[in-house]
């Protein structure tokens, strides 16, 4: 019974979503009472489809195989929290995890929009419910994941045990919320271009949405990284898969609309810029979507699949994307540009920040997409992998590094750049004297790597530099100083955060990648391996059985060069439903640096190949991110931005024609 | 012949076998970081977007064993790709090599950059030349952040 209310409740909410869409779009001068209409309409879409989520999930949970998605994902011998994760562990599950985060978005509109003009509003809320239209029709005639299934089977099948992980809890909700808050921009960008509401208040308005995608994606990338890492088993943190491209490239497009949107916002400028990036952002999650559910590609992310999917997402990609940039090329010729600046200033810094992000989207994209073109055109195969985006997302990413820390001390409008590199030369010199302690203690050696310590540690140093510029330290006394610390607004201190972060981040890729030592070796009990003064002992063998897997555990006694040891344990899993492998990798932190131990086959002699990684200051890229993604929250607990323009400032809108 | 013999290894490969093989390493280091960096540009034919340095597929580890032997006859890098080329077709390579069919992947790069450039320096050009559309909005943006600010005062005056 839950089930068919589930899908009746989906029914009503994509319903409802049509007539929010064309009621905001025929009435959105109206204003008034329109919007409250809207705004109440919005908010029952969410709840409806939640409560279809809902009644899916209780399947899960119950163990309702009568549901063909319960038996299909989930097993009766998983713990409860794979139950519940199994849910979006599948193509339709995770659609209507999707769905429900997007109605989740537009009834957040609809709360938090009050101050927005009705016009506005009503357009966004307009846009939101077409888009919400549109997913649930896809989910209701191509994906529904309420079909039954008889006779009903006593057991489940079970879920790819890779996914049975706390990360698939995390990882999958984190991402969504990413990508579909770029839905909010979108809307947003439709919005402005329909009613020609294209101000500095318009970016007021969207800058939380912006931030808050841009903060949930780094976590959830930063969180998909770390779980391939350590569930994978090669100790691989990032691979150009195109699924792992998919989400870069909309975090890339939603880095770069974080920024324009602030001088659109300070200095009313860059506003077509702006409006294209937003629409850009949500484009590039729809094709990751396309990517992953299409079936075009094959990859760890990928779902099982049949055509139709792939043209339905194909032909909403079309429209979506089609319609947005027509509309963009009609109305961006009539919108008025406004805020001269110089080359050489804060918005000149923001500019080439765009465009250095931009033609790095491209290349990601080109490289993600080329193969696929290349075979529809002439069948040839070629793969496009890590040494071709290492070499150009590496070539653009390492200017961009250089400029950032100028960025900040630049002024608006016309800045001096000799004034400001005087006013860096403090941090420059103590980047160089950094890195060259740094390269003479890991061997003295100048290479890639040692370019690429430098680079992290300027962007690091340099935010640092920036706050003690803030504050005047050194300048005036010191209490006075700490006065003007107390006083820095929030947004002050998460720019510095993020380029800090940004900067700890690069400095975790350049050791790990520079330094990393591996050592293999076929070892029995009582054996060891030695790697960069860490000794290894294999300690024993012993089974484990648990409800849904069976185990070969293999303990380890690791004795670190201080001369602490620590117990740990490897696995090789075979899952008890699915009878799929799976390997556990043991991992050992030290300080931000981690060794990792995987167990490879029995040889014929009975020994055991042995594959233990040591990976210096690897966790200063989840750290990193980390660091960032709260950069972001931090910002948005800003009442100031919060609040919004209140409507007496508005500006005119400008005449469209 | 070249998918016949990927489909033959994924066959072979039923159950996922890991093997990486200790012994498989080259004695003089000089070779071996050379082997090291080759493998990094091979794709293990039979996995999902890895390279034979990483996988653990017994294919992987055959294409490991083939380089290291190339390399110990004394082949140089670009033999050895051009080898691997010939037998597996460019789908193994991970960089992709130049020419007719790839012009437009390495391409495009560079053609957005210049673009971009073009495009930003003829904005700037003939904005210079008009002057700014409307006044710059300092005084418009003034006056919003002091609603801002009053509002926010209310705020916490009214919770007071």
């Amino acid at each position: 019974m839950p089930i068919e209310l589930g899908l009746f409740a989906l029914i009503l909410a994509g319903t409802v979503a049509i007539a929010q869409s064309a009621v905001g779009f025929f009435f959105w001068r109206v204003g008034g009472r329109i919007t409250s209409y809207l705004r109440q309409g919005a908010v029952l879409q969410f709840l409806l489809t939640l409560a279809a989520f809902l009644a899916l999930v209780q399947a899960f949970v119950f163990s309702d195989f009568s549901l063909e998605l319960a038996f299909g994902y989930s097993n009766t011998l998983q713990p409860l929290l794979y139950k519940i994760t199994s849910t979006w562990g599948n193509h339709e599950g995770s659609l209507l995890l999707w769905i429900v985060i997007l109605t989740g978005f537009g009834a957040a509109i609809a709360l938090y929009g009050k101050n927005l003009p009705s016009d506005l509003l009503a357009l966004v809320l307009a846009v939101q419910g077409a888009l919400g239209a549109a997913f649930i029709a896809f989910s209701l005639f191509t994906s529904n994941p309420f079909t039954r299934l008889f006779p009903i089977p006593a057991e489940g099948r079970d879920m790819n045990p890779v996914l049975q992980d706390i990360g698939m809890a995390l990882h999958p909700p984190l991402l969504y919320l990413g990508y579909v808050g770029l839905s909010v921009c979108f809307s947003f960008a439709i919005g402005a271009l329909i009613s020609g509401r294209i101000d500095a208040a318009w970016a007021r308005w969207v800058r939380p949405w912006a931030l808050a995608s841009w903060a949930f994606l780094t976590l959830g990338i930063a969180m998909g990284s770390y779980w391939a890492y350590y569930e994978l088993g090669w100790g691989g943190w990032w691979f150009w898969d195109p699924v792992e491209n998919a989400s870069l490239m909309p975090w890339l497009a939603a880095t770069a609309l974080l920024h324009s949107a602030v001088v659109m916002e300070k200095r009313n400028a860059l506003k077509v810029w702006t409006i294209f990036l937003a629409i850009l952002a949500f484009s590039l999650s729809l094709l990751g979507m396309f990517l992953v559910r299409s079936g075009i590609l094959t990859s760890v992310h990928s779902f099982a699949s049949d055509p139709t999917r792939g043209m339905f997402i194909l032909i909403m990609l079309t429209i979506v994307i089609g319609g947005a940039y027509g509309l963009f090329a009609w109305r961006a010729r009539s919108l008025r540009s406004g805020g001269l600046f110089a080359p050489i200033s804060r918005e000149g810094a923001l500019v080439v920040n765009n465009l250095f992000l931009v033609v790095a989207v491209a290349a990601v994209l080109i490289g993600t997409l080329y193969p696929l073109i290349l075979q529809s055109v002439n069948g040839t195969l070629i793969s496009v992998g890590a040494p071709f985006f290492d070499l150009t997302f590496g070539i653009l990413m390492a200017p961009l590094l250089i400029i950032i820390p100028f960025g900040p001390f630049l002024a608006w409008k016309r800045g001096d750049l000799i004034a400001v590199t005087q006013r860096l030369l403090g941090a420059a010199a103590a980047t160089v004297l950094i890195t060259i302690v740094l390269v003479m203690v890991s061997g003295g050696q100048i290479s890639l790597a040692s370019l690429g310590l430098l680079l992290g540690i300027w962007v690091g140093i340099g935010a640092i530099a920036q706050m003690v510029d803030r504050i005047k330290l050194g300048r005036t006394s010191l209490s006075q100083s700490w006065t003007h610390l107390k006083g820095l607004p929030k947004n002050a201190w998460s720019t510095m955060l993020a380029h800090f972060g940004l900067g700890v981040v690069v400095l975790g890729i350049v050791s790990v990648s520079a330094w990393e030592v591996e050592n293999v070796a076929s070892i029995s009990v009582g054996d060891s391996i030695e790697i960069s003064g860490y000794k290894v002992t294999k300690l024993d063998v012993s089974q484990r059985l648990e409800d849904n897997f069976v185990a070969e555990r293999i303990g380890f006694e690791v004795i670190s060069p201080r001369g602490k040891t620590t117990i740990t344990a490897a696995e090789k899993r075979v899952y008890t439903a699915s009878r799929l492998p799976s390997t556990e990798a043991a991992i050992l932190t030290y300080g931000f640096s981690q060794l990792y131990i995987t167990l490879g086959d029995v040889n014929a002699d009975g020994t055991r190949i042995v594959r233990v990684w040591y990976k210096p200051f690897i966790t200063l890229i989840w750290f990193g991110a980390l660091i960032m993604a709260g950069a972001g929250f931090l910002s948005l607990s800003d009442r100031r931005l919060r609040i919004g323009v209140p409507k007496s400032a508005r500006a005119t809108p400008e005449p469209a024609e | 012949m070249k998918w016949f013999l990927i489909a033959f290894t994924f066959f072979s490969l039923a159950t996922p076998a890991i093997s990486f093989d200790p012994d498989e390493m080259l004695q003089n280091p000089v070779a071996e970081a050379r082997a090291k960096a080759l493998f990094s540009e091979l794709r293990c034919l039979v996995c999902q977007n890895q390279s034979i340095a990483e996988s653990n597929a017994t294919l992987a580890r055959d294409l490991r064993l083939l380089v290291r032997e190339r390399l110990v006859l004394g082949d140089s890098d670009s033999q050895i790709i051009a080898y691997l080329v010939a037998r597996y077709g460019e789908f193994i390579l991970l960089r992709p090599r130049f020419g007719l069919h790839t012009y437009a992947l390495w391409g495009f790069t560079p053609f957005v950059m210049i673009l971009g450039i073009v495009i930003l320096i003829m904005r700037y050009r003939r904005k210079k030349k008009q002057g700014p559309d409307i006044e710059p909005s300092g005084s418009l943006m003034t006056k919003a952040e002091q609603n801002i600010l009053s509002s926010l005062q209310e705020d916490t005056g009214s919770k007071k």
